[in-house]
């Protein structure tokens, strides 16, 4: 679809992208959502009569311009909907993250001080009542799922159906304010406010503008020349600012379809259903998936196995390269082209890749070994960088130039720039407004000039222009002895090997690096079944001695290849140990989006942090976790540590130095 | 509360009981010299939840077989929706509106999710064979009608992911959830869980339990459950019986029966002379 560079100005909101939309693509499916076993769509003509409708009933509520609206559930059309609704009103919508516990969720419907709140169902209705003992600014509660939800006391909580139907009625007294509101919308208006899970403490509240969204959305699409005709898989938070920026920004922008899940453990099987054309997923989606192919394939017969196996190394040798359009031999084409018949398009079916156009990956870095398996398949599966503050983009790879390794160049409208300690900044049309209620980090982010801080140390190559993260600004610092520490560097080449879930290196200020390691219970778990190591429990198996050995295979692997980088081949891990419980977000150890909490990590496992900087060879300790229900309990357990060998580059350089 | 009105009434929780649905008068049940159950009466009201206690072999599991018709006791008299219920068959008890499901899991290994459920149904099926043979008129349009029901129970209970799994490959925890599905798809009126908690780890207890009272809050069934887990049962139900030994020896709401000596004695194992 061709837009014209000057119409961003016309259509300076989401409601008046919505019209457009009507207008434009009226008949064809906005939205899709399986329920009852079946795909049910909504057309443009029909979101927008959904979402006027919502509107009027929050106008009968009485909802006032630049009120806050908090929007907590899974993704789900009629919560999409309740966000477009509530810009309609003039009012700024919050998505929260669903899962958070009542603590979390208080404090942030205290923090952005909602005065309505929508819910999906009767579970984010009840940690929404117990928030209500501390917050008296909440005034109506709004649920879509019905069920359980009769014995409730409905004075100021309302049926989300219900509100509509009195919007529907009341539409002639309340059309002309609604319209009003909506005129009054422009490039300016706060389109949005969404909360940055805060890897490092409380959560803050991002103000993006229309300006923010539609410019990010406009610039983005253009890039990868999305068009009306894409689906794409609505499964990641609609509290996370990609899902916002693909599932609203984007899909307002081009007018394409976005579908959701029937539930969050149907995803797999949704996927395959829809067959997106542009999907996006972190690293571990992509992990999972890798693992679970490779799982089924050792579990497969002889014959397929073989199959598989002669195929994939084909793959790997010409795949990317025929992705790229780079010149490939006729003989190598054939062959792909069988293997394409045999194994890569089945194999692309069940995962569900089969029509994807543009994938993307970002948030984490992905390794090497996964990012080529997709792409050696006809995925084009690329990398980008952003952030919340960012509107998501600050660069991307484009067609043709993709690596694992980097995560491209600036986005369209971005420029960059490096300062000397390393650490990146962009400006762009997407930088945020600034944070809710927070002057002082909105000074300390964002300079006069629009420059913004990302927080990570990286650096852009000379011959590419492309730019490399090596790990976040403040965690990169130096050993004891003066030699550059960055953990994120070593593990991610940890966590690339897939037993190993999640890694902890530690060595900051310290002579040597160590490494508290949570293995994958689905990985190692099925390597135990083969071998036939029998175990009870997560602690059980994570303690086994040849579980350890075969961790201990990989940290030396992972040594000899940091060794072989001359600025971090200090960081090798020197000891080891494997954590007896995996680190969750309900414990406080992991961000929503599954980033470590470096410090409370470390405070945490001090007794553990300790045992490894001593000549101990096992440490008993006790955790602390906390179920979902909020409960506590206790876990005990006694873990071994490991040596682990390294490449000594050291001494090797000091004897050249002699 | 007083167990001898008949008329209806309403629960601090807001839920309305009513009127006595099922009355099972002096029931003996023997199976040649042995004596399951001995002399028990008690009534279930509609849209309560009724649990059934007692420690191992006590008989609960032989009423619940003779309120679905599996046993027919030799003494006594089972009267439904006011009317003395004749001797009859299961099938014939199962379209009068009452289902159940079993403690030790009764599904069709071999089959899905789906279709296990959709045999919940079969009573209600009118096609006949060669209709549904060659898949025709009829047939059809009652598969849809009944799927669309099904489906509603897929939903309600979050078995969406598992839907065409066969059932040999779900764990315990989904299978007794599978189990509870088929017999909600059957619509009762009344419905009969044995010991829908066996077995089961803490997390899947609570996620059971807010089905059960989903299900009596949701459609209004009137529920009896057999169940070991004394917190469940005094947290779940509106009215409790107590047996040992074939014998009724309590029956009040959880409050009454928890101070009731036959029953504390019962449970903490005096000495039988």
């Amino acid at each position: 679809m061709v837009q014209d560079q000057t119409a961003a100005g016309a259509f300076d909101s989401i409601p008046a992208l919505l019209a457009r939309n009507v207008k434009l693509h009226g008949t064809r499916p906005a939205y899709r959502e399986k329920e009852f076993g079946i795909w049910q769509s909504w057309t443009w003509a029909e979101t927008s009569e959904e979402i006027t409708h919502l509107a009027l009933g929050l106008l009968a509520l009485g909802i006032e311009r630049g009120d806050t609206v908090a929007v907590i559930g899974r993704n789900r059309p009629a919560h999409y909907w309740a966000i477009v609704a509530a810009q309609m009103c003039g009012a700024i919508p919050v998505p929260l993250y669903q899962d958070s516990v009542t603590e979390e969720m208080a404090f942030v419907l205290d923090h952005c001080g909602a005065r309505f709140v929508i819910c999906g169902d009767q579970e984010q209705v009840d940690k929404v009542i117990d928030a209500q003992e501390t917050i008296k600014h909440i005034e109506h509660v709004i649920y879509y799922d019905k069920r359980g939800m009769r014995k409730y006391d409905h004075a100021h909580l309302n049926w989300y159906h219900d509100i509509q139907e009195e919007g529907r009625v009341a539409h002639q007294r309340l059309e002309p304010e609604l319209n009003a509101r909506i005129a009054e919308l422009n490039y300016d208006t706060t389109c949005v406010m969404l909360y940055t899970s805060g890897t490092t403490g409380k959560p803050k509240g991002v103000i993006l503008s229309n300006r923010n969204i539609i410019e990010s959305a406009k610039n983005s699409s253009e890039f990868d020349n999305l068009s009306a005709g894409e689906d794409v898989l609505a499964y990641l938070p609609m509290a996370w600012v990609g899902d916002f920026i693909f599932s609203i920004g984007q899909a307002y922008w081009t007018g394409f379809c976005v579908n959701c899940p029937e539930s969050a453990d149907t995803m797999m099987t949704d996927l395959r259903e829809i067959g997106p054309t542009y999907f996006f997923a972190p690293p571990r989606v992509f992990e999972g998936q890798l693992t679970n192919v490779m799982i089924r394939m050792e579990d497969a017969g002889r014959v397929k196995k073989r199959m598989f196996d002669y195929f994939m190394e084909h793959a790997r040798k010409v795949g990317p390269a025929i992705l790229d359009g780079k010149p490939v031999s006729g003989w190598d084409r054939l062959k792909y082209r069988l293997g394409d018949l045999l194994v890569y398009g089945p194999l692309k079916n069940t995962l569900g890749f089969s029509r994807v156009r543009v994938g993307y990956t970002a948030g984490e870095a992905i390794g090497p070994e996964i990012f080529e398996f997709y792409r050696s398949l006809g995925i084009n599966l690329k990398q980008l960088y952003g952030q919340t503050e960012a509107t998501v983009f600050i660069t991307q790879q484009p067609d043709g130039e993709v690596r694992a390794d980097t995560v491209g160049v600036p986005s369209p409208g971005v420029e960059i720039r490096i300062d000397d300690k390393g650490e990146v900044f962009y400006r762009s049309p997407g930088v945020f407004v600034e944070y809710f209620k927070n002057p002082e980090s909105t000074a300390s982010t964002k300079d006069a000039e629009g420059w913004v801080a990302t927080g990570d140390a990286g650096f852009i190559e000379p011959e590419t222009g492309h730019l490399r993260i090596i790990d976040r600004a403040k965690d990169v610092s130096k050993m004891a002895d003066g030699s550059m520490f960055a953990p994120k560097f070593v593990e991610n080449k940890l966590k690339f090997y897939p037993n190993i879930l999640e890694a902890v290196v530690l060595g900051a200020g310290r002579d040597k690096c160590t490494a508290m390691i949570n293995i994958d219970l689905s990985a190692v778990g099925n390597w135990a079944e083969r071998n036939n190591i029998s175990y009870a429990s997560y602690q059980e198996l994570a303690g086994h001695p040849k579980v350890l050995d075969m961790v201990q295979a990989h940290v030396e692997e992972a040594n000899r290849s940091i060794a072989e980088d001359t600025m971090l081949s200090r960081c090798q891990v020197h000891r080891f140990l494997i954590l007896h419980k995996e680190l969750d977000a309900d414990d406080g150890e992991m961000t929503r989006t599954r980033k470590v909490r470096r410090n409370i990590v470390e405070q945490k496992f001090a007794d553990l942090i300790d045992a490894l900087y001593s000549d101990k060879s096992e440490q008993y300790t006790e955790t602390e976790v906390t179920y979902e229900d909020g409960r506590k309990g206790k876990i005990k357990a006694t873990l071994q540590i490991r040596d682990a060998a390294v490449v000594d580059t050291a001494s090797a350089k000091g004897m050249a130095a002699q | 509360m007083s167990l001898d009105t008949t008329d209806s009434y309403v629960t601090e929780d807001g839920r309305t009981i009513g009127g006595v649905v099922m009355e099972m008068k002096n029931i003996t049940l023997r199976f040649g010299g042995v004596v399951a159950i001995k002399d028990i009466s008690f009534d279930i009201r509609e849209g309560e939840i009724r649990a059934i206690i007692g420690p191992n072999g006590a008989g609960k599991s032989s009423m619940l077989n003779v309120i679905s018709g599996f046993y027919h006791p030799q003494e006594g008299e089972v009267w439904f929706h006011g009317r003395k219920r004749p001797s009859m068959k299961p099938y014939q008890v199962a379209a009068q509106g009452i289902a159940r499901t079993f403690q030790n899991i009764a599904l069709f290994d071999g089959m899905s999710v789906l279709d296990n459920i959709m045999t919940g149904r079969l009573t209600m099926m009118k096609s006949n064979m060669l209709q549904q043979a060659i898949w025709f008129g009829r047939a059809e349009r009652e598969e849809n009608q009944h799927r669309e029901q099904v489906e509603k129970v897929i939903d309600f209970l979050e078995i969406q992911a598992i839907r065409k799994t066969p059932v040999g490959r779900l764990p315990y925890g989904l299978k007794k959830r599978v189990e509870l599905a088929r017999a909600l798809a059957a619509e009762p009126k009344l419905l009969l869980l044995d010991e829908p908690m066996a077995g089961m780890n803490v997390e899947e207890k609570e996620d059971m339990s807010r089905f059960i009272l989903d299900v009596n809050d949701e459609f209004g069934t009137t529920i009896a459950l057999i169940e070991h887990d004394m917190g469940v049962v005094m947290d779940l139900s509106d009215r409790v019986v107590v047996m040992d030994y074939g014998k009724k020896i309590g029956d009040g709401t959880p409050d009454e029966v928890r101070n009731n000596q036959d029953v504390i004695d019962a449970y903490l194992g005096v000495a039988h002379d």
